[in-house]
């Protein structure tokens, strides 16, 4: 008895497995009802609609008020590895959209399209696949973007962390604007977004199963929003950096030696919740030290300083923003922190991992 | 926040500094023991806001940076066999064994994993009945406890996976070996206030008689370290030698008597090394007989005879004895950074070529030099000279 290749389906609808298994992966059926069934419904737009090789734009869909001749892209890639895929104040999905949407803010972008690759686990629940697509539907069209382009690959159980995603981001920056590490100088006042450290010790807390009596969420957030009011009030902007991995401390490090000034910050003006300061006096960290996903360090000239606080300060994302020290002639590529009780010290980068103290 | 800011607080502080200027009449070398009080010092900078008669000298109360090369060693040699899941806390895995340290271990598939709490290998050793879990027990006093604690629960609990690498060391003997040294001259101790949360300070009693040298039991905030120093600066102006509690919000004479109690039960006094001092008598714990059984060392009786080999650059041990400061070592954030250490002293966050590195302030002219020789740009781990 031969089998009837061209009319043979799966017997088990993909609906009803539980988990990703490897055919998902495959390139057949089980794969493309996994994108129509799951992907699909959730992240359906014209552009991603073409469904070819590669999705095709028109340069009238990037221009955005441009003239072709001014107009300059950014164009931006990262992977996201995170574990667990869902935490307190996000999920895995919603980092991957607005890691790559910051990542183009930063350079004063307006960022426009997105790739997504989903490297699946054999063995994911796919109720957890679902949510965490629903979850990029929803951060892109928060963050104003549109995904046009996607992947998607299972590796054999043990092969990976129930779920990797790379997202690639494009984006266009006006004419007016020239925002790069390098362009700190001397006198600039330093600007934070908001509260210090609050997605490190989100994770933290899960990862190593502390209980705290209060929860601490992630502050993953889309920057574009904030950047544009920034933007507005003062097109002068000269740095931006999104203090993720190795926090506030990493971010003034790289730019005190791309721009070659010294950096001078005051521990007391640097907002930290309570809990989060709790925290890290518990496990003897940082917070300068410790991640951020949706918060904003800024060089802006002096007299800038107070109408481009005010814009952040008027949006929801910058509630908190805070003028923390200026860009110095001293020390160059060193940043130096005045203490709570009147010292000063170097901050210097993260040396690797974050480890708790032993006691 | 309640109970941290008014101990980082700036006329605090700036008062109790005040009344010890007012007070000094001469140079006095103090040693505060504790790494973490090293910690604290530099990352407020407080050592450049004390009289300069005031020399604080770094002491030896790192346990990650006095457990021996050794055990080191024979943490790694356990860490790599399938059979076994390792347990640390977070800080050992960075530091340097003869020839790689946990976390490469870890990086060729090696299961080693971290905890908080040595109680949360008893867990891991119930989820894990195929393998053995050993926790690396190191630490002071302060550890002491929780370590004891985790062993005297598995056999409570009949947990048979179980066994602990143990290199606990114990303050009092590691200040009666650096007061009896030549080199070493101290005039004051501050010391530890969670080891004495746990001990108590009378053990320091006979000490301050025998030596005549006073003991300011020592918090580890801003404001308790300058308390420290001026009840430590005001006995000696005055020509006394006692010990007197500068942390008595935390500590009491006796100690906490239910802590000790657990602490006996597991483990009795030995002779133990310390990494880059030497063997101090009677300055750790070992298993008491009815615990040997949870020994990681006899348990692996074939880890016992591993080679080991110091760098012969690093001078932790000098540093360790408050000698020499972390930069007179000439390796000092050159061949050895946070991030490629030679040394223990620069791994862990109390170690105190760690903790130079990471707050010790700018130094211009010893970044200049830099530059100059180097004749490059100044790579970031070298910079804080």
């Amino acid at each position: 008895m031969s089998l009837q290749l061209s009319s043979w389906t799966c017997p088990l609808p993909l609906r009803n497995y539980p988990t990703v298994v490897m055919g998902h992966g495959s390139g057949g059926k089980m794969m493309s009802d996994l994108i129509q069934h799951l992907f699909a419904p959730l992240l359906k737009n014209d552009l991603l609609d073409q469904l070819g090789d590669s999705t095709v734009i028109g340069l009238s869909q990037i221009a955005n008020g441009n003239s072709p001749s001014n107009l300059r892209l950014a164009f931006t890639t990262d992977s996201f590895v995170i574990s667990p895929l869902i935490f307190p104040g996000g999920d895995i999905g919603e980092l991957a959209v607005n890691g790559t949407v910051n990542d183009l803010a930063m350079s004063g972008a307006k960022p426009l399209f997105l790739s997504a690759g989903f490297i699946l686990e054999e063995g994911l629940p796919m109720e957890t696949l679902g949510r965490i697509a629903a979850s990029v539907a929803a951060a892109c069209r928060a963050a104003n973007v549109q995904l046009v382009a996607g992947d998607t690959k299972v590796v054999n159980k043990g092969h990976g962390d129930g779920l990797y995603i790379n997202t690639s981001g494009i984006g266009v920056i006006s004419a007016d604007i020239n925002i790069a590490p390098n362009r700190a100088q001397v006198g600039d006042a330093i600007i934070v977004s908001g509260t210090m450290g609050d997605h490190g010790m989100a994770i933290m807390s899960v990862r190593e199963g502390l209980e705290f009596e209060t929860q601490i969420k992630s502050d993953t957030a889309p920057l574009n929003g904030l950047v544009e009011a920034m933007l507005a009030a003062s097109p002068e902007i000269h740095c931006l950096r999104d203090a993720t991995r190795g926090g506030l401390a990493a971010v003034l490090n790289e730019l005190a030696s791309a721009s070659n000034v010294g950096i001078e910050f005051d521990e007391r003006k640097i907002p930290v919740r309570q809990e989060v300061h709790a925290a890290c006096e518990m496990l003897g960290l940082d917070p300068f030290y410790v991640a951020n996903e949706g918060k904003l360090v800024a060089m802006v000239p002096a007299a800038e300083s107070e109408s481009v606080l005010a814009a952040m300060r008027a949006h929801p994302l910058g509630k908190e923003a805070a003028r923390i020290g200026s860009v110095v002639e001293d020390h160059h590529g060193l940043v130096v922190a005045r203490t709570a009780i009147g010292g000063s010290r170097v901050v210097d980068l993260p040396a690797g991992e974050l480890l708790p103290r032993i006691c | 926040m309640k109970y941290i800011d008014e101990y980082r607080d700036e006329k605090v502080t700036r008062g109790l500094l005040d009344e010890i200027g007012r007070i000094v009449t001469r140079e006095w070398k103090l040693m505060e023991v504790c790494g973490g009080q090293t910690h604290s010092i530099l990352k407020s900078g407080l050592d450049q806001l004390l009289p300069p008669q005031i020399e604080l000298i770094h002491g030896p109360g790192c346990p990650v940076c006095v457990t021996p090369l050794e055990l080191i060693d024979k943490a790694i040699a356990l860490a790599q066999r399938s059979n076994v899941i390792f347990v640390s806390y977070g800080d050992m895995l960075r530091v340097p064994g003869s020839e790689r340290d946990l976390f490469s271990v870890r990086a060729a598939g090696g299961d080693v994993r971290i905890v908080y709490s040595p109680l949360d290998s008893l867990k891991i050793a119930k989820e894990n009945p195929d393998k053995t879990i050993v926790f690396f027990g190191i630490g002071f006093e302060t550890t002491a406890p929780a370590n004891a604690m985790a062993v005297a629960q598995a056999k409570r609990q009949g947990i048979k996976n179980f066994a602990m690498l143990v290199s606990h060391v114990t303050v009092p003997p590691a200040i009666s070996a650096l007061l009896e040294s030549p080199d070493v001259r101290v005039d004051g101790f501050l010391a530890a206030g969670h080891v004495c949360t746990i001990m108590g300070y009378w053990e320091y009693e006979p000490l301050v008689k025998k030596y005549n040298v006073p003991v300011v039991v020592t918090g580890f905030e801003p404001v308790d370290i300058v308390h420290g120093v001026l009840m430590c600066v005001k006995q000696l102006e005055e020509g006394r030698a006692e010990v007197e509690n500068a942390y008595a919000r935390s500590v009491r004479r006796e100690g906490n008597e239910p802590a000790q109690a657990i602490i006996n039960e597991v483990f009795e006094p030995c002779d133990r090394p310390w990494r880059g001092i030497g063997v101090i008598p009677q300055s750790g714990y070992k298993f008491r007989e009815a615990y040997t059984y949870y020994d990681a060392e006899q348990r692996f009786p074939d880890i016992q005879t591993i080679a080991t080999k110091e760098s012969s650059l690093c001078i932790s041990g000098q540093v360790l004895q408050g000698l020499k400061k972390p930069n007179q070592c000439p390796a000092f954030g050159k061949e050895c950074t946070p991030q490629m250490p030679l040394g223990a002293t620069m791994v862990s966050s109390e170690g105190a070529c760690a903790a130079y590195y990471r707050y010790a302030r700018f130094a211009k002219t010893a970044l200049q030099d830099l530059t100059q020789k180097s004749n490059t740009v100044i790579p970031s781990e070298a910079r804080n000279l």
